[in-house]
């Protein structure tokens, strides 16, 4: 409930942060929303030297959506934030299903997307669901800006792969060529829980015709898994029963779950199998409904 | 004008009175022992066993000497050198304080450090160094009973193996007769997982010993305030009137505040030592892992049946895992609490029980979750058995029940394991939870959604306990009667102030108790302050926890009160000039039989007491009372759930819940259905995601709320109330304690109704909690699901 | 600083660097040195002396010490008292006045909404976000907005009532 020492910074600019990260060497820490960053500080479970508070720097709490399309999501923006964008589910509906199943309604209104990259709990719902998006993190550091597939930039449980003396500034997600479709379930025990298993599953649609496709998978792995099998296998096709079935076993045979107090591994495996199910079938039937 | 219709606007027996504590809770004024700051007050920290058995072979406590700030740190070693390192239990055995040979389970006391702040302390403890000898770890009664097993109390004399007891109770040849005369034997085997009542706020404690007087106080959170004070007593050999405890407000209890904790011995000795306030203040995981904890049991029975639904006889054995030390906070005579109050509703003319208590890696102290201790696993397992023997009979479910019950002339009615019920309306609340939940037209609906490939199912729960212990035959505590008292002062203009010897952790006694006084002496209860908690101002009482305040606090008010209102009449006689013989009492006032304008108010009557009081009468109007009931109490209920499950993932969505619940006279029913709607949601807390688990090397799995969950607003379903009303026989207002019934009724109702949506696969059982794989796993694999869930094996 | 005097106390322990932070609290607003690793819940705590906020865990689950942080309700103990500096926070001291109650207050009250009322004043500024945003929710979206706040005692179903009973009366108010 007590958190060990550190030095705590407040900087003003960017430039002043990857100052105090490059001071840091690598015992400094950046601090956004801190919903999971100050829970393990008060367990214990991490004791940095020192705390580089990024809340007061300027430009980081936007959503914005790009003439073309495409979502962009600073540093500072609140999981609240996306959950009541007005614009969110019919530009990026995998998003929108997302936004308000992320922790819970208080926590919400302090944690961010970009830090939910950066935590890169394999229990995170963001992760897959920018994975699925094909998504990319934007990090600053002394020299410059870099972009990186959100799918190389988290890299196992709990890691990254930012510099120690980089900030991950943006989260992008490309415009959707054609409609997008798509959703994300979770199953949970209780709000707040985290995941037995979930599903991010992100569509494009030319008519019936699925231009390009993204699934990941939450809570049964070691780390956000990419089940770029199962996407694939729907590229350049329509939604039948059997494609999406297909896809959901391509899915389920992605995910690397283990057995614990949660649930059994070939359960896990089922609840993968069907949520995908229930997302695409759900997409295939408003396509329907919509043609 | 009726009396009744007077007694609601007085806010006396009947009334939905809103409460009087809410006043300083909505404005945040509410005084928790946390909120309470005393100058130069330090703080105390406690280190804790990260191993679950482990030889102790050195503490180096230097470096947290060092570290600036702190006081004083604490270890077992120097509590042994004081004659503190070991305590006594409420179950007549020991429990380390600190331990100083071995530690006994994940999360045991090690050592303490006293700081000026509690982020000292913290940094303090993490720079002790202990070291560990690990031991071969327990954590089951199958492995505490292998012949190989390494003994975890080897601090004990007398103590060859891991039993802490055997026990049995019923009629062992009656019952073997009734088996060789059945039609029909069902079996069932349940185990009831380890759950923690988990109050919002933890434990904790300030002491405060002041040299100059020798006096100690102890701000604490604790249910029994007045027990803590004799246990002090006993254990620091302090004089009982140099120590005063106060239990101010307390975020919740559940039975959890009933022990005795390492940390307010420890924080008490600090105190001591340094001459200052010391402030302990646990955490969550510390609360977890290391206080008392409910259930823990293996159940199987066998049900001897006859064709026509007639139950012969039963029997059940029983192993219950007490953790390292049997502390078991209950007060009855029998070893395994009230676990022989299974099938008390039921007519059964034979039963027998065994059971075996064993010690394991675990957290010390069962307590009694929000029951009458071990009530809980006996109604579950009941239930559960009730339901699988109708399916065994191809009987309705309801039917067996109704048939078996029994009938409302039969009270008192001696059960099959010797307790005596009170009285009942059984079949009237099965009657009236069938029509409000439709069964039939459910019954009708579950199998149209078959024919559609969807799972609906419905879950009945009838049960009677024991609550309000005790009587003084059966059950105390260290030898202390299990009574309960009240102590009534009433002022000159009429105002009162009433204390008791029970302790409030959100049941609003500072509301009921004024009810009651209201009820017996017509003085509004606005007008009647309540206080508890405080061991200097309040008369000795044992405190509040087996759903016993009503049962027994309550009645000690109500006993007070006519005290008074005897001599109430007379002064009344004196001030209307005539003999007591003549005077009439109606709410609130004497009045002359013959002449009934004149009269005089109970008001008057409290002037008279100070300022015109007859002569050779004592001044004053105040008494006390201490009562020990002659029976308990035997509230009924009936919860009737409905759910559906979805086959592919498991996941089970409550539709409806019923509850009937007859807990005899209500004192205020908007309070009594506040508790009958968050016991339901214990209940269905752990149906559904409440358990604690072990890994093999006895860590605890839900040591925090990441892992111990508890239901929120979204899951948690809504509830649909009614009630019959069967007052208690022999207790003064006819009231009976309701605090528990639906924790302990209501597990079974939401398992009966996710066993009843799978009735097709065959399978019997599912041990709680029901999370969506252990259903799926039976729904698909078609075998029973045995046991806590798994904990990971490849860390 | 409001005192006729203020002892000038030892150094704190280890010479541990202190920061200083305004925070404008139930709208007024108040100065305090803090280290860095002091939790908001433990300054408004033991700092402030605002003892109506709680903490109940250690893990950002139970919501007992949710405060309202410039108008949105945060979890205090999830948050660095520094991280305070120059903002607003609410708590329920700040509900309302000295001697009437706000209308979340009375709905509490009058439906029975609290027990042990630990997680009430969490509870209840959770529920004035929400009817600050949403002033005529459903039953359900009652339920979904007080879903990161956890009570022990009261099945929920009359928080869920005194909401929508604070609703309705903050409703009336407003057309009057």
């Amino acid at each position: 409930m007590y958190p060990s020492r550190f030095r705590y910074e407040s900087p003003r600019s960017i430039n002043e942060a990857i100052a105090l990260l490059q001071e840091g060497g690598g015992e400094a820490k950046v601090l956004a929303g801190g919903q999971s960053l100050v829970p393990l500080l008060k367990l214990r479970f991490a004791a940095p030297e020192l705390l580089v508070d990024i809340n007061g720097l300027p430009g980081l709490d936007h959503h914005t959506v790009d003439p073309d399309g495409t979502i962009r999501i600073g540093a500072l923006c609140r999981h609240a934030d996306l959950e009541r964008w007005a614009v969110l589910p019919a530009r990026q509906p995998t998003m929108a299903a997302a936004a308000p199943l992320v922790a819970d309604p208080i926590v919400r209104n302090r944690g961010t997307l970009v830090g939910s990259l950066c935590h890169a709990d394999p229990q995170g719902d963001w992760a897959s669901v920018v994975t699925a998006l094909g998504g990319h993190v934007v990090a600053q550091g002394a020299n410059g800006r870099r972009s990186i597939p959100v799918t190389q930039f988290v890299t196992g449980p709990f890691q990254n792969t930012l510099g120690y003396d980089e900030i991950a500034v943006e989260a992008v997600i490309p415009a959707p060529k054609g409609q997008a479709a798509g959703g994300y379930l979770k199953l949970e025990r209780r709000v707040g829980d985290f995941a037995t298993a979930g599903v991010a599953v992100a569509v494009e649609l030319s008519g019936a015709v699925v231009t390009r496709a993204g699934i990941a998978l939450t809570g049964v792995g070691g780390s956000t898994i990419d089940a770029g099998d199962a996407a694939q296998s729907l590229a350049g096709g329509q939604l039948t029963g059997d494609s999406i079935d297909n896809a959901a076993d391509l899915a389920a045979r992605a995910a690397q779950p283990r057995t614990d107090h949660r649930g059994s591994a070939e359960y896990k495996r089922q609840i993968v199998r069907t949520f995908v199910v229930r997302i695409l079938t759900g997409v295939k039937e408003s396509t329907e409904r919509a043609a | 004008m009726t009396q009744a219709r007077d007694e609601i606007k007085i806010g006396g027996l009947g009334a939905s009175r809103r409460r009087v504590e809410d006043n300083r809770f909505v404005r945040g004024k509410g005084r928790y022992v946390d909120d309470i700051v005393l100058p130069d007050m330090l703080h105390m920290e406690i280190l804790r066993s990260p191993l679950a058995h482990a030889r102790i072979t050195s503490i180096d406590v230097s470096k947290a000497w060092q570290v600036p700030g702190v006081r004083l740190v604490l270890t077992g070693e120097m509590m042994a050198s004081r004659n503190l390192a070991w305590m006594p239990t409420l179950s007549y055995d020991t429990q380390a304080v600190l331990a100083t040979d071995k530690v006994r389970f994940q999360g045991q006391e090690v050592a303490c450090v006293i700081a000026d702040d509690p982020y000292i302390a913290k940094d303090a403890c993490e720079a002790i160094v202990v070291e560990y000898e690990p031991l071969p770890v327990i954590v089951n009664p199958a492995q505490a009973l292998a012949e190989d097993a390494p003994l975890i109390r080897d601090d004990k004399e007398n103590q060859p193996d891991n039993v802490v007891f055997d026990w049995e109770v019923g009629d062992k040849e009656g019952t073997d007769r009734a088996f060789a005369q059945a039609d029909v034997v069902s079996t069932l085997e349940l185990h009831y997982p380890r759950s923690h009542p988990s109050p919002l706020e933890c434990c904790g404690s300030i002491a405060d010993f002041d040299r100059s007087t020798s006096k100690l106080t102890v701000y604490m959170t604790t249910q029994a305030p007045h027990i803590i004070r004799a246990a002090v007593a006993l254990v620091a050999e302090l004089p009982e009137h140099m120590i005063r405890i106060v239990s101010p407000d307390l975020g919740g209890g559940f039975g959890n505040k009933v022990p005795v904790y390492p940390g307010y011995v420890a924080s008490i000795l600090a105190s001591i030592l340094l001459e200052r306030p010391v402030k302990w203040i646990e955490d969550k995981t510390g609360n977890l892992i290391s206080t008392g904890f409910g259930r823990d049991i293996y159940l199987r029975g066998e049900m001897a049946l006859r064709n026509d639904g007639k139950i012969l006889g039963v029997r059940m054995q029983t192993e219950s895992d007490h953790g390292a030390f049997f502390s078991d906070a209950q007060p009855s005579k029998f070893k395994i609490g009230l676990l022989h109050s299974a099938f008390a509703c039921y007519d059964i003319p034979a039963a027998h029980l065994v059971n075996r208590g064993v010690y394991t890696n675990k957290a010390p102290g069962g307590v009694a979750y929000r029951c009458s201790f071990r009530v809980t696993e006996a109604m579950y397992f009941q239930e559960r058995m009730m339901q699988a023997a109708a399916d065994d009979l191809g009987m309705d479910q309801a039917e067996f029940r109704r048939r078996n019950f029994v009938r409302d002339h039969d009270f008192p009615h001696r059960t099959p394991f010797g307790f005596l019920t009170d009285s009942g309306q059984y079949g009237k609340c099965l009657d009236v939870g069938l029509e409000a939940i439709g069964y039939q037209g459910f019954l009708k609906q579950k199998e149209e959604a078959k024919q559609r490939g969807r799972l609906l199912g419905i879950g009945i729960s009838t049960m009677t306990e024991p609550l309000g212990a005790g009587n003084s035959r059966e059950y105390d505590i260290l030898g202390i009667k299990m009574f309960d008292s009240a102590e009534l002062r009433v002022h000159m203009t009429g105002k009162a102030i009433l204390r008791t010897g029970a302790k409030s952790q959100g049941q609003g006694h500072e509301t009921t108790w004024a009810q009651i006084v209201a009820h017996e002496l017509g003085i509004p209860a606005e007008d009647i302050t309540v206080e508890e908690g405080d061991t200097d101002t309040a008369p000795f009482g044992m405190g509040t926890y087996a759903s016993r305040s009503t049962p027994v606090a309550g009645a000690a008010v109500s006993m007070v009160a006519r005290k008074i209102r005897a001599k109430a009449r007379k002064l009344a006689a004196h001030l209307l000039e005539v003999s007591e013989e003549d005077i009439e009492w109606e709410l609130g006032r004497f009045y002359v039989r013959s002449a009934p304008g004149q009269g005089v108010t109970i008001q008057e009557c409290a002037a008279a007491a100070y300022s015109n009081m007859p002569d050779g009468m004592e001044p004053g109007l105040e008494n006390v009372a201490y009562y020990d009931p002659p029976n308990l109490t035997w509230p009924f209920a009936c919860y009737i759930v409905t759910v559906e499950v979805d086959p592919q993932t498991g996941v089970w969505d409550v539709l409806r819940v019923v509850a009937v619940d007859d807990c005899g006279v209500r004192i205020n029913p908007m309070i009594v259905e506040g508790q009958i709607m968050g016991g339901l949601t214990e209940a269905y807390a752990m149906a559904s995601m409440q358990f604690i688990t072990f890994d093999a090397q006895g860590n605890c799995v839900g040591s925090n709320y990441m892992d111990y969950l508890l239901p929120t607003a979204w899951e948690t379903p809504g509830y649909e109330l009614h009630e019959v009303v069967t007052p208690s026989p022999h207790h003064p207002i006819g009231a009976k304690g309701v605090g528990e019934c639906a924790t302990v009724g209501g597990p079974a109702a939401f398992v009966n109704a996710v066993m009843d949506a799978i009735r097709d696969t065959g399978v019997r059982n599912i041990d709680m909690p029901l999370l969506p794989d252990r259903v799926y796993e039976a729904l698909t694999q078609r075998h029973d699901v045995s046991g806590a869930p798994p904990v990971r094996t490849d860390d | 600083m409001t005192g006729l005097y203020e002892e000038i106390r030892e150094q704190p322990a280890g010479d541990v660097p202190v920061r200083r932070v305004t925070i404008t609290v139930n709208g007024a607003k108040r100065t305090a040195d803090v280290e860095p690793r002091l939790l908001l819940a433990h300054l408004l705590r033991q700092g402030f002396k605002l003892t109506g906020t709680h903490t109940g865990c250690d893990t950002t689950n139970c919501g007992a010490c949710t405060v309202l942080f410039d108008g949105r309700p945060i979890k205090s103990c999830t948050m660095l008292a520094v991280q305070a500096d120059g903002h607003e926070v609410t708590t329920v001291e700040g509900l309302a006045g000295t001697s009437e109650l706000h209308p979340i207050q009375e709905g509490f009250k009058d439906e029975h909404g609290l027990q042990c009322g630990f997680c009430t004043p969490g509870m209840m500024l959770a529920a004035k976000a929400l009817l600050d945003s949403n002033p005529d929710p459903s039953e359900d979206e009652v339920r979904w907005a007080l879903s990161g706040n956890l009570c022990r005692c009261t099945g929920y179903q009359n928080i869920v009532k005194s909401v929508l009973w604070a609703a309705k009366k903050l409703q009336s108010q407003s057309t009057s």
